[in-house]
């Protein structure tokens, strides 16, 4: 053995020409059976880069790898004034993005002991099903196009436009709205909105019929999801499932109706609930918690009344534009909340609200400053994609897609 | 007439006499249990890190408690504390409809034991809280980071780790890759933290002289 003598440890110029041809010519071996799945890739909706170790077309392994969005969000907020933190809250989930704000606000609200006027409640509860509604109609489209279909997405975003316009008009973004803050809402609905919105309430059912003509009893699509994915009620509760992922496993559960928080526990509505766990049924639940959501819309218009939109205590919420323009307690008092902010007294609290994708928990440490010493966020999300390798085991890898497309991931919120 | 955030809806009252029970049941049937109390009406149960598996067992499979899930897993960094750490389990009962919060205690060097045989999503919370604070899970075949960038250095979360880190990152046009340098901030990093804002400038600008006279240090001629 010791004769053999490596190409390498020769000098160059004592080689042939040929030889140091060949010395060129390395094996690198590949193992041609991992494939790298994103992170740029259409259907990893966002910046997932899975790694799927395969035997043929068959995944054997799924490793996710996240963390290519991380932001900081939660060491931010730790050098930020509770006002100041909020906004962040948007950009997480950038689909759902009131209802983000909402656990935010209400995590603060519980440590700061206030309670925020009934009409505040109310246009919460309004906009968090609106925010449903517009979230659900993006995950299930572009599910829907992760598996071929190209109609819903076209006509979902004409559906999402109009819920955008609501949100603008009333908090003046499309969709990083910061709007509902601790102590209310940012401002009242502008005059006419109501009547909107119960126009777009009663139209809305039948753009649900009509995706449901596109895809519930399509056959395509239902070979490509039914019996595809399927999550056990033990397995959901186990991988710490939550929101429709949950529900799909048969589980009736939802924050809404078990832990109501603003004015949930004044609705009337119905938690969907079906027992397969796999991609239909993650689909059915949705479709059908859209329409839940309308029935809900409908009864807030019904039920909510002239009043104040934020609490009245200045020191919490900015007073009003005219206000400062006269009284020199009301320019104080807009000065030191948009510098200083607010001081929280200290505790601890895990605040958690059915988000569209599930149970999205803010979990804020307060120690009496201005800033929140420590303010975890729980994603659903997150719980949501560690269970993908254990789903998409054995599956052919356009199936491992169509889960991708089922769980309703959102990186902004996953990676924080 | 209740002040309002007082009042309690019935259900709410009830379930607060099932966690106060609940509180009571953990405090004196279970060894090892630093506390279990109600705070700001959630059950915070603290223990230390030898006995926090079997507690953590307990909790899920014991019908009164009934915690099939671990919502979530977080660390909190206290540097003044002897142990630094806090680890804090947020459970989720959906059958007795309660939450309970187990917290434990740790430094940079003792690790916590694993619950991923418990709950398989502790995993990546786990990865996570390592990731974030330098946790350490023992047990926990899979102690990766999670979050931060491929050789990444550090935890972020640590209250000594500077808010703007230590490297930043960019694409150098004359290499054609991507290099990391150390942070080079423009101006400093201002950190205001809002105590008291007058306290402190004894002189404010342009009205030194007021100053100097107020506090007797130059009497007016």
């Amino acid at each position: 053995m010791s004769d053999i003598v490596l190409h390498e440890d020769i000098p160059e110029e004592l080689l042939s020409a040929d030889a140091a041809a060949k010395a060129e010519i390395r094996t690198v071996e590949i193992d041609s059976h991992a494939l790298n799945f994103g992170p740029q890739h259409p259907s990893a909706h966002g910046v997932l880069r899975l790694v799927l170790e395969m035997e043929g077309e068959v995944v054997a392994r799924a490793i996710p790898h996240i963390g290519l969005l991380h932001r900081g969000t939660e060491k931010l907020i730790e050098y930020k004034t509770y006002p100041k933190a909020l906004p962040y809250f948007d950009r997480l989930d950038y689909v759902s993005p009131m209802c983000e704000e909402q656990a935010f606000a209400l995590a603060t609200e519980k440590l700061l002991g206030i309670e925020i006027p009934d009409r505040a409640k109310w246009i919460r509860v309004m906009f968090a099903e609106m925010t449903r509604i517009l979230n659900h109609i993006l995950n299930l489209t572009s599910f829907g196009l992760d598996c071929g279909a190209l109609t819903p997405a076209l006509w979902g975003y004409e559906e999402r436009e109009k819920l955008i316009e609501f949100y603008e008009a009333a908090s003046g973004a499309r969709f990083h709205a910061n709007y509902f803050r601790p102590g209310g809402v940012a401002r009242d609905l502008p005059a006419g909105l109501e009547e909107r919105i119960a126009e777009w309430a009663r139209q809305f059912p039948r753009w649900i019929d009509d995706l449901e003509t596109l895809l519930t009893n399509n056959r395509i699509w239902k070979q490509r999801t039914v019996g595809i994915g399927v999550f056990t009620t033990e397995q959901a509760l186990a991988w710490g499932f939550s929101g429709p992922c949950l529900r799909a496993s048969g589980v009736p559960w939802d924050l809404r109706r078990a832990q109501p928080y603003d004015n949930y526990d004044k609705v009337t509505f119905n938690i969907p609930v079906t027992r397969q766990g796999d991609c239909y049924d993650r689909y059915l639940v949705r479709v059908a918690e859209m329409r839940e959501s309308v029935k809900i819309v409908e009864q807030c218009l019904a039920q909510i009344k002239p009043g104040p939109v934020k609490i009245q205590d200045h020191k919490i919420t900015p007073p009003p534009r005219r206000e400062m323009k006269r009284s020199m307690e009301a320019l104080i008092h807009h000065f030191k909340l948009f510098t200083e902010g607010y001081h929280v007294p200290p505790g601890a609290t895990y605040t958690s609200v059915e988000s569209p994708k599930g149970e999205f928990g803010v979990y804020l440490v307060a120690d009496g400053s201005n800033r929140p010493y420590r303010c975890k966020i729980r994603p659903t999300g997150f719980a949501h994609l560690q269970a993908i390798d254990e789903m998409s085991r054995r599956h052919m890898l356009a199936d491992a897609v169509a889960i991708i497309g089922s769980l309703d991931l959102v990186f902004g919120e996953i990676d924080r | 007439m209740a002040e309002p955030g007082t009042e309690l809806t019935t259900q709410q009252a009830q379930s607060r006499g099932a966690l106060g029970s609940l509180a009571f049941a953990l405090s004196t049937s279970v060894p090892g249990i630093h506390s279990a109390a109600i705070e700001d009406g959630e059950l915070v149960v603290r223990t230390s890190r030898d006995r926090l598996l079997a507690l953590m067992g307990l909790l899920r499979d014991d019908p009164r408690y009934a915690c099939e899930q671990l919502m979530d897993l977080c660390g909190v960094d206290y540097p003044a504390r002897a142990e630094r750490f806090e680890v804090v389990y947020n459970l989720l009962s959906v059958t007795r409809n309660h939450r309970i919060r187990v917290i434990v205690t740790t430094d940079e060097t003792n690790p916590v034991p694993s619950v991923h045989h418990l709950w398989p999503c502790a995993t990546w919370w786990e990865r996570e809280c390592y990731d974030l604070f330098g946790v350490l899970f023992s047990g926990q075949p899979d102690l990766r980071r999670i979050l931060t960038d491929y050789g990444f250095e550090g935890h972020p979360l640590r209250k000594d780790f500077p808010l703007t880190g230590y490297v930043e990152m960019r694409y150098d046009e004359d290499r054609r890759q991507v290099v990391y340098e150390p942070v080079k901030l423009t101006q400093d990093f201002r950190n205001f933290d809002f105590e008291s804002p007058w306290e402190g400038i004894l002189t404010l600008p342009g009205d030194e002289k007021a100053h100097e006279s107020r506090q007797g240090l130059k009497l007016p001629r």
